[in-house]
């Protein structure tokens, strides 16, 4: 708009800002805040948009996923190699996921890639599992956390195959008035 | 006739009118045997059959509108499967090509796939546009209208990138929704949102009345008292003939001024003036009775349109409750330790109790508990009430006292210095602001003793109470000023009641935002209804909510913990906006309405003076039309009446929401259908309760075609 900047060509930002829900400065900004996560490894330079993935270890160190307990979940889904190295893309990619602006449909796509540890296109007791035990920090006995699976599992699934698929997960979702508001983080 | 048509435009006869409209055009079926839908079941139905129509001619159209779809319910199957991947990703470009730059957009930020993926699609969309428009005949004129469209968009895109850049209180809504989650955090937001929206209507204000009235003083130059400090605390004083009041404005039309040798002399029965030929004239009067109406009918129409309105209504109470807490009750937002630590923990307990419900059901409560538990409710509400209604007679009996006392004053030779009595007049609001400050304390102890299913009845039954104080302080109030004040003003001395009443209107606001900073609703209600006789209002409310934002923040982030009891806060914003608002906006409307049909303008002040009713300069304006165009005289007299809006609104969310549980009913008995047909190789003994569910959802779809005949006979209208 006017600002001389030399991090990104017109057409990049213009491709980000068309393709997520940020605006050209936001934009500026997640990129100072992914160099700060590795000033050595991120070049300020970013015209020829260059191969650099910062790992997983240094993002959840992020002040808004430092204490989040599916944090790894989270960086591991918006990572193209699956194991939570991200690029800027990726970066920019989950913070527009689970921004304010972001629809329903969108965010309970990602919401249930999340959930599914094994990422089987399942969410299973195992999966279910996981999560709880996060949630709670070790707080419930392990037969609470059973039965919690048990009950959760007879609630949600609809086809009766002891697993949800993302139907069965989106049926649920679409009744949780809470779902936009809390899967929201604020950059 | 004419007044109806006058005042029904300025209050939402617009917003009722076209929700009878949408309803009748989406629901009512039309006359068979004449109009242009018969033989239609709804009238929407034949904008319906164009679009087939045209789906038909041009079959992109109804992939397009499917492929979105499909991307949103099969979102693993793009990246799963590489054959097929090509041609899904040639048809994804290809919809994308056929999309406007707005459609495209959206559909690309919808999208769940990863942001390489989208940046290839937008590129090569763009690309084979590019291409597919060389080889296209564009005739001149829609290629310049593509231009105007693509430029239009380009400057609303810039000014929407403006306003976010303004970031207002980005960095401290970050820290609060650190630190105490999305309840605490939406009453910040709603104090940024009630900011907007008092600048948008000072802006208004201000370019509509203020700024004329300031750029062409009125003739007589006022008589300037000496400025001393109080002034800012009362109103009065200095401040009185100022642009603040409504008795500073004229009430004649407004010219530019002339060079004197252009001018001419104009002289009518009553008074001789100097006219300029033809040089811009503003009606003042007319532009203040507009800009009043044009204000709440803006306001009406931001608070029904409201986003945060539908987002969050519950439909389906029952089921799944714990699967909703295990994955919807995490807030991401929160980061501060302590906080991540706390809504743990209360997560957990939660989780336990529903579990502990869930496997012992609920107990039966004994008739004499919930007896006794009536019994306390009752003597709690008793309280509330009895003080409610102690303090609305207090405050009336004060008034009194008061209006008494400036009866007293203004017939007795003697006067009191002025400043004596200016101080005097700060006694009405700080007795107001007192109980305002006093009163909820006395709700919360009456509170204390009941006992509550869940925090977040408690917060509402807190609300309502508070609510209802507020509401019958401030119809006491309302009664004081357009009762007694305006109905004999000569006898309190005054020239100008409607001045008078806009200090009032100012001292409230001022003394409510030292004494009760945790109270926004009064100062809502005292500027809507004070922006007709105070037009700088909104200034001064914009100040406040600036300053009590920072207060507001600084008390939260120094004295309170995360709540210990999390409570569903997805809902508070629309409690916020509903309870607060609208009981707010509705009073201010009627007493604004009361005020302008009812009430006799001073003689001798304001742009309403030697008028019957402030209504009449609207009346006045459109006789004047009529006398220069006669054909609006028909218009006139075919006014539309509105029919209820409450009720249209209303039948239409209870034909949504029965829409809404009957798909979701629907879908469900799909999913089992699907499986039971899976099911078919397993075991006989499965099979049988497969069986039985099967029967109990066929009977469920029976319940569904039943109602949904039910509804189509019942429908309203016939």
């Amino acid at each position: 708009m006017g600002n001389k900047q030399t991090t990104f060509t017109d057409e990049q930002l213009e491709a980000f800002q068309d393709c997520t829900f940020f605006t050209r400065k936001e934009i500026l900004r997640l990129h100072g805040r992914y160099r700060e996560l590795a000033p050595h490894l991120v070049p300020l330079d970013y015209t020829n948009s260059p191969d650099i993935r910062v790992p997983l270890a240094l993002i959840v160190t992020m002040p808004e996923l430092k204490e989040n307990p599916f944090r790894d979940r989270i960086v591991e889904t918006f990572s193209e190699d699956g194991d939570g190295n991200q690029s800027f893309n990726d970066f920019v990619d989950m913070f527009s996921v689970l921004c304010e602006a972001s629809p329903r449909a969108l965010k309970t796509i990602y919401a249930f890639k999340i959930y599914d540890y094994n990422r089987d296109n399942f969410i299973c007791k195992e999966d279910l599992r996981q999560t709880l035990v996060k949630l709670t920090k070790g707080e419930l006995s392990a037969e609470e956390v059973s039965l919690v699976c048990d009950k959760v599992m007879e609630e949600a699934d609809l086809d009766g195959d002891t697993k949800l698929s993302f139907s069965d997960f989106e049926n649920m979702i679409s009744k949780a008035p809470d779902f936009l508001s809390n899967f929201h983080i604020r950059i | 006739m004419t007044t109806v048509f006058i005042t029904l435009l300025c209050i939402p006869s617009f917003v009722g009118a076209s929700v009878c409209v949408t309803y009748t055009m989406w629901s009512i079926a039309p006359s068979a045997s004449c109009g242009p839908f018969r033989q239609l079941k709804t009238m929407i139905q034949a904008g319906k059959r164009w679009v087939e129509e045209l789906e038909r001619v041009n079959p992109n159209l109804s992939v397009l509108a499917r492929a979105h779809s499909y991307l949103v319910e099969h979102p693993f199957s793009c990246l799963s499967e590489p054959a097929s991947f090509s041609s899904k990703r040639e048809r994804l470009v290809n919809n994308l090509q056929n999309l406007s730059v707005g459609d495209r957009e959206r559909m690309l930020r919808g999208m769940p796939l990863s942001l390489g993926v989208k940046s290839e699609l937008r590129q090569e969309a763009s690309q084979q546009e590019r291409q597919t428009q060389s080889t296209r005949q564009i005739p001149c004129c829609s290629r310049l209208k593509y231009y105007i469209i693509i430029a239009a968009r380009h400057g609303w895109y810039s000014w929407l990138s403006f306003l976010h850049s303004l970031q207002l209180w980005q960095v401290a809504l970050k820290r609060v929704s650190g630190r105490f989650g999305t309840g605490v955090l939406s009453y910040f937001i709603f104090l940024k949102t009630l900011l907007f929206f008092n600048l948008f209507l000072f802006l208004v204000t201000g370019a509509f009345l203020v700024l004329p009235q300031v750029v062409h003083p009125p003739d007589p130059p006022p008589k300037n008292l000496l400025f001393t400090g109080l002034e800012l605390l009362s109103g009065a004083g200095y401040f009185t003939d100022t642009v603040m009041y409504y008795g500073y404005y004229c009430n004649y039309t407004l010219h530019s001024t002339c060079k004197d040798h252009e001018a001419y002399i104009i002289s009518t029965a009553n008074e001789t003036r100097l006219e300029c030929p033809s040089k811009l004239s503003y009606n003042m009067p007319l532009a203040y009775f507009f800009t009043i109406g044009a204000s709440f009918f803006i306001t009406c129409i931001i608070l029904v349109m409201s986003k945060s309105f539908g987002q969050s209504f519950r439909i389906d109470k029952s089921h799944s409750i714990l699967a909703m807490k295990v994955f919807c009750s995490w807030d991401f937002k929160v980061s501060k330790k302590t906080s991540v630590e706390l809504m743990s923990e209360n997560i957990c307990t939660q989780i336990k109790e529903l579990l502990a419900e869930v496997n012992h059901k609920m107990k039966k409560k004994k008739a004499l508990e919930v007896l006794w538990r009536a019994t306390v409710h009752g003597l709690a509400w008793a309280i509330c009430i009895a003080s409610t209604v102690g303090c609305a007679f207090g405050i009336y009996f004060f008034s009194e006292y008061m209006h008494k006392n400036l009866e007293r004053e203004s017939r007795s030779i003697t006067k009191e210095k002025p400043i004596v009595v200016e101080a005097s007049m700060l006694a009405l609001p700080v007795v107001v602001s007192v109980i305002n400050l006093l009163v909820p304390g006395l709700f919360n102890a009456a509170a204390w003793m009941e006992d509550y299913d869940s925090p977040s009845f408690r917060t509402y039954v807190a609300i309502s109470r508070n609510l209802m104080l507020k509401m019958s302080v401030l119809g006491v109030l309302c009664y004081h000023w357009l009762g007694r004040v305006a109905k004999s003003p000569e006898l309190i001395g005054l020239q100008c009641w409607e001045t008078f009443v806009g200090q009032e209107f100012y001292r409230f606001l001022i003394i409510d935002f030292i004494f009760t900073l945790l109270d926004t609703l009064f100062g809502e209600f005292l500027w809507r209804l004070g922006v007709l006789f105070t037009p700088i209002l909104p200034a001064v409310q914009i100040i406040k909510l600036f300053l009590l934002f920072y207060i507001k923040k600084g008390s939260v982030m120094m004295n309170c913990q995360a709540p210990r009891k999390p409570y569903r806060v997805s809902q508070m914003t629309t409690v916020f906006i509903t309870l607060l608002c609208i009981p707010s906006f509705v009073g201010a409307s009627v007493c604004v309405t009361y005020t302008m049909w009812s009430i006799a303008p001073s003689a001798s002040c304001g742009p309403f003076r030697q008028l019957k009713t402030m209504i009449q300069a609207g009346k006045r304006w459109v006789e004047e039309l009529e006398r220069v165009n006669p054909n609006l005289r028909h218009l006139s007299n075919n006014h539309l009446l509105p029919q209820s809006v409450v009720d249209g609104q209303r039948k239409i969310i209870n034909l949504l929401q029965e829409q809404i549980q009957n798909e979701g009913d629907d879908k469900k008995w799909l999913i089992t259908r699907l499986q039971s047909i899976h099911e078919q190789r397993r075991t006989p003994a499965r099979k049988l309760t497969r069986l039985k569910l099967l029967m109990e959802q066929l009977l469920l779809w029976k319940n569904w075609t039943s109602s949904s005949l039910e509804v189509t006979r019942n429908k309203p209208g016939d």
